[in-house]
């Protein structure tokens, strides 16, 4: 513990304090209102400080209480389904304590002092065996799908003393003891704090073996991400970011979801908070807001504990993971993240290399980065992984910005928004073009295993397609679509319809909103299918406009929305269907034409 | 309040005043200042250290003597006093009288800063509010609680727009019920006028507060206007129930006012000389629209900002578009084409519209509509692209019905009479009838039931 300080200057959230014997990232208590913060510097017995709450009516003379320990998190039952501020303060609390607006100086517990909680030890475990680190002690049903296991804290480990048997139990209540090495007894707790600036440790750490699937085709389909991988989704304003994380969000097969809104919407927050109760994870079929968990620091509010929000974030998600879980965390906007640095940074007078952000901006955003991954958890034989998505909001919509360019080279699934597919209207804009992922080769394993053999060879197929259509497109803007043969016109349409039938993906709609792997796959199989057939009529004699005119494509472009992911059987009877007139066609042209088979 | 004042400036540039051997004042604390002249200022202690107090000076720095300028610490935060006699008056950008009128006399005093709502007490905005505008009501519906900004260029006809929108915006089923507070920064008088004979002519002048800085006016003093009035608005939705629209013009002479403030402090930049902060000090504005929980009022915010060279990758309406929920874009084009209001569909955007239309809220098929419309006309686009370059002959039959849709969607769609308030039912089944130049297979953003109850196939689409 540390002792009191003097207040000598305010600069909006930067204060210097008279602090001697204070340590760099320790929590502090400010002036009469006792608002939160943080020391970041040290210079003599004078402290650089950061507060995490507006500082006005703060003047120079005022004490600062340093509290003797960093910003850590609460971890234990009771996080899923909360929203918390940037400092892991819960909001609907707050609310219910201190009405509309967020008021200024109260400590408030993360998580409920007053509730209990069933506590079933882990069967195995008797008094003098030896407990690791990371250990299970037993678990809690937080909700219907979660089953919360109980965890040795990280840095303390030895040997069972004594554990409580089944029963109800307060978060304070003590369910167990360790003895460590030094023959010290430490009590145990339903949950554990952690420091949120460190990275959780773990065993060791795996490859991605499975993608995320997120029930957005272009996503899964053609740019998938990998349970423990790291993604960025940078685009202008208005182009889909905060949708596609919010889809993922509704839909990916994870167990846990962390939701982190920094510096970005309250509504945004707002429209999780009263949609996800409504609705049915289609994995568990339990209602969403049971997995789910927000960390809320909206851009008005104090820049600096946005910048700490993202931390809050990922350390819970770390520490579902050390539970065996997978967990994605989405972080919304981490430039909102990247701006808190710079802001701070300024007025702190140091010195700025790119666009006014600091020299340490790449290794911060590789080190956040690094947090994600697949991992053996310490304690036991978990497995568990964090899947990181950041949304990127590059200034003017310029992808060589600094926060960007530095993510790009971090992050191994790029979805790049593109602003002429999204005043197109055509949705999720993820430019096919511009976006890359790293891990086609594994997610192809996992694809011919569970879905269908000819999956990679379908995606590179519609690429293919796709790349074709830029280039004659191209062509046609210069000199006209006369200038292409038919077979060229053909194309445009099959394009045409690989963007209209699978690629653009409506998340308003409620059938088209998700599509299972299945779905996916039918549909990407059933655009390609007619293509491939019409391109053999073409060769035959048929007319393009005859072709295009086919009722059949418009029942193609339809399928995604008519039929939802249990129905996938009527999209491939569609597609026999597609087959049999296409036969029908061909045997026509064939019987007509001069080129038999 | 502490009588005592002190005349020890030490410095006073780029409107910010430095007082030494000051008391211990606190940050954003209020500053009255008297200069040589008697003449009081208005500032706000933006830095404070031991005896070293940095002041920013609403009504700016000129003119002042270090030798005789009297400083004086008021120990409170800047705040302005309210009461339902706000309505029908003006002010200045720190709630002075502007219509020589006595000051309001009221116990309620709010500090002008506002705290953030706590998301958890807000509720999401889903009604539907009928501007009487296709290109809006259609396609960038606005609801209760937006915060939804016109992005402009010079010699458009944004405050025409603005005050249509404030004179027709109703619900659906219900007559006028907002008041409306009416932000002005740097304008021109002959705009703050327009706007005062707007609502003077449509007779509401009695439920509209006015602030009002000029172009002429200290620059300085904008940065407060926009929160004073949102303090305002505050009240009135949230003490008195009253749904309130914020019509705040210009958000350009606001940030530009922040810059100036920025570079005299010495403060790093960001983009074109804009503090890094410009996005965090916006929000903290636009931020303050909602709807919260288990109160009826609501405060809806239409800012109107000019993007500088119809550049809307400019620092201003980049950081606006981030920050709000959606755009209302203006076209250069569209207005030389004489087309009024010349909204540019594609690049506009209301993020709030999902749920504020439909069957409940407006009529079931109107969000399909709004799809295939953007639909329709994004490639409609494509095609006069093409009919530029190759010539509209050549086009095929398909893409020649495009042509044709696009002319007549900014015609009639698009193009409307400064008092034309149409339904939104009027705007739906307009967008039929231009559906109708399509057959039903190119219209694959209805749903069949849609085209089975609303599509009716014209001469167009044999
Ligand atoms: N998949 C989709 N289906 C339907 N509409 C979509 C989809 N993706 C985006 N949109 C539309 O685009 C709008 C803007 O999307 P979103 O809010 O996600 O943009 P953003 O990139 O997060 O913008 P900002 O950077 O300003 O936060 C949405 O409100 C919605 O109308
Ligand atoms: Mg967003």
């Amino acid at each position: 513990m540390s002792g009191q300080g003097i207040i000598r200057e305010i600069n909006g959230p930067i204060l210097k304090a008279r602090l001697p014997g204070i340590r760099n990232g320790e929590q502090v208590r400010i002036g009469a209102l006792g608002l939160f913060g943080e020391v970041i510097a040290l210079e003599g017995e004078q402290a650089l400080v950061q507060s995490y709450e507006n500082t006005d009516g703060v003047r120079p003379g005022e004490p600062l209480e340093g509290l003797g320990w960093p910003l850590s998190v609460e971890l234990g039952p009771g996080l899923l389904g909360s929203i918390f501020d940037g400092m892991q303060r819960p909001l609907t609390e707050l609310y219910r304590a201190h009405g509309d607006l967020i008021p200024r100086g109260v400590a408030i517990p993360a998580l409920d002092r007053e509730r209990t909680w069933r506590f079933t030890p882990a069967p195995d475990l008797k008094p003098e065996q030896g407990l690791a680190a990371g250990a299970v002690l037993g678990r809690v049903q937080e909700t219907e799908s979660i089953e919360h296991r109980i965890l040795v804290p990280p840095d303390l480990g030895g040997v069972l003393v004594e554990l409580a048997p089944e029963g109800d139990y307060r978060l304070d209540d003590p369910i167990g003891r360790l003895r460590d090495a030094d023959g010290r007894h430490h009590d145990l707790f339903l949950y554990h704090r952690w420091p949120v600036r460190r990275p959780r440790p773990y065993r060791r750490r795996d490859h991605g073996v499975a993608p995320l699937l997120t029930g957005q085709r272009v996503l899964d389909t053609f740019f998938p991400v990998l349970k423990g991988g790291k993604a960025a989704v940078p685009g202008p304003f208005g182009c889909g970011k905060t949708v596609v994380q919010q889809q993922i969000a509704r839909w990916s097969n994870a167990d846990i979801v962390i939701y982190v809104g920094c510096g970005e919407r309250g509504n945004e927050l707002v429209d999780v908070l009263e949609s996800f109760p409504k609705l049915k994870d289609p994995y568990s079929g339990r209602i969403m807001m049971e997995r789910t968990l927000l960390v809320a620091n909206t851009s008005n509010m104090p820049v600096v504990a946005r910048e700490a929000s993202i931390y809050v974030g990922i350390t819970i998600a770390e520490y579902f993971r050390d539970q065996g879980y997978d967990v994605v965390m989405l972080a919304d906007s981490t430039s909102r993240w990247a701006e808190a640095l710079r802001e701070v940074a300024g007025r702190l007078g140091q010195m700025p290399v790119e666009e006014g952000y600091p020299a340490y901006l790449a290794s911060r955003l590789a080190a956040f980065y690094e947090r994600a991954g697949r991992v053996e958890a310490l304690g036991g034989s978990a497995v568990g992984s964090v899947t990181l998505i950041g949304a990127v909001s590059p200034p003017g919509g310029d992808f060589s910005e600094p926060v960007t360019s530095h993510t790009k080279e971090i992050i191994d699934t790029f979805w790049a928004l593109s602003k002429e597919l999204a005043d197109a209207r055509h949705y999720p804009a993820v430019d096919w073009v511009g976006s890359f992922s790293g891990h086609v080769d594994t997610a192809a394993r996992w694809w011919a295993e569970q879905v269908g053999e000819a999956w990679a060879e379908r995606r590179a197929q519609a690429l293919a397609l796709l790349a074709r259509d830029a280039e004659l497109a191209r062509i046609v803007n210069l000199v006209g679509p006369e200038a292409l043969s038919s077979a060229q016109r053909w194309v445009l349409e099959g394009a045409r319809l690989v963007k209209e039938a699978v690629l653009q993906q409506s998340a308003l709609d409620p059938v088209d909103s998700f599509a299972s792997p299945e779905k996916q796959y039918a549909l990407l199989d059933l655009a390609l299918s007619i293509y491939e057939r019409g391109a053999e009529l073409i060769d035959l004699g048929m007319p393009v406009q005859e072709l295009a005119a086919m009722p059949l494509l418009t029942r193609c472009r339809r399928a995604k929305g008519n039929y939802d992911s249990q129905q996938v059987e009527r999209i491939q009877a569609l597609k026999e269907e597609a087959m049999q007139q296409f036969d029908r066609q061909r045997a026509q042209y064939a019987g007509a034409g001069e080129s038999t088979p | 309040m502490s009588a005592k004042e002190y005349r020890t400036a030490g410095s006073a540039k780029g409107g910010l005043l430095l007082v030494r051997e000051a008391p211990a004042v606190a940050f954003g604390d209020r500053v009255e200042i008297r200069d040589h002249r008697g003449r009081r200022r208005n500032g706000q202690v933006i830095r404070c250290a031991d005896g070293e107090i940095l002041v920013q000076v609403y009504e700016g720095t000129d003119d002042l003597d270090l030798e005789t300028t009297w400083v004086r610490f008021l120990d409170q935060p800047l705040e302005v006093a309210l009461s339902p006699d706000i309505l029908g008056r003006v002010f200045s950008g720190i709630g002075e009288p502007r219509d020589d009128r006595p000051p309001i006399v009221s116990d309620l005093h709010r500090a002008v800063s506002g705290s953030a709502i706590n998301p958890a007490a807000r509720t999401y905005p889903r009604e539907f509010i009928q501007t009487g505008i296709s290109t809006i009501d259609g396609l960038n519906a606005l609801v209760r609680g937006q915060k939804l900004p016109i992005f402009s260029g010079s010699g458009l006809p944004h405050n025409r727009l603005a005050a249509q929108i404030v004179r027709q915006a109703r619900l659906i089923d219900q007559e006028a019920a907002f008041s409306v507070v009416f932000a002005a920064m740097g304008v021109s008088y002959a705009d703050a006028r327009f706007f005062q004979e707007e609502f003077a002519d449509s007779g509401v002048l009695g439920n509209v507060v006015m602030y009002i800085n000029l172009a002429d006016d200290p620059p300085i003093e904008r940065l407060a206007l926009p929160r004073v009035a949102l303090t305002a608005a505050e009240y009135l939705a949230f003490d008195l129930d009253r749904h309130v629209l914020v019509v705040m013009t210009d958000m350009t002479h606001y940030a530009d006012a922040l810059r100036e403030v920025a570079t005299a402090k010495g403060d790093v930049p960001a983009r074109k000389g804009y503090p890094g902060y410009l996005y965090s000090d916006l929000a903290e504005i636009y931020e303050r629209s909602g709807r919260i929980k288990d109160r009826h009022g609501s405060v809806t915010l239409v800012p109107v900002l000019s993007m500088p060279s119809d550049d809307i990758t400019h620092p201003i309406p980049d950081l606006t578009g981030y920050i709000t929920e959606g755009q209302i874009v203006l076209s250069r084009e569209l207005h030389n084409q004489g087309i009024y209001p010349p909204v540019q569909v594609s690049i506009s955007l209301s993020r709030l519209m999902k749920d504020g239309v439909g069957k409940d809220d407006t009529r079931d098929d109107h969000p399909r509509v709004a799809s295939q419309l953007f639909a329709l006309y994004a490639h409609a686009q494509e095609v006069r692209n093409l009919a530029s370059i190759i010539g509209a002959d050549e086009l095929s039959d398909r893409d020649r019905r495009y042509l044709e849709f696009a002319d007549a969607f900014d015609r009639r769609f698009v193009g409307q009479g400064e008092d034309e308030d149409r339904s939104i039912f009027e705007t739906l089944n307009l967008a039929w009838e231009l559906f109708s130049l399509f057959p039903k297979d190119e219209l694959i953003r209805v749903s069949e039931t849609d085209l089975a109850k609303y599509h009716r196939q014209g001469d167009g689409a044999s």
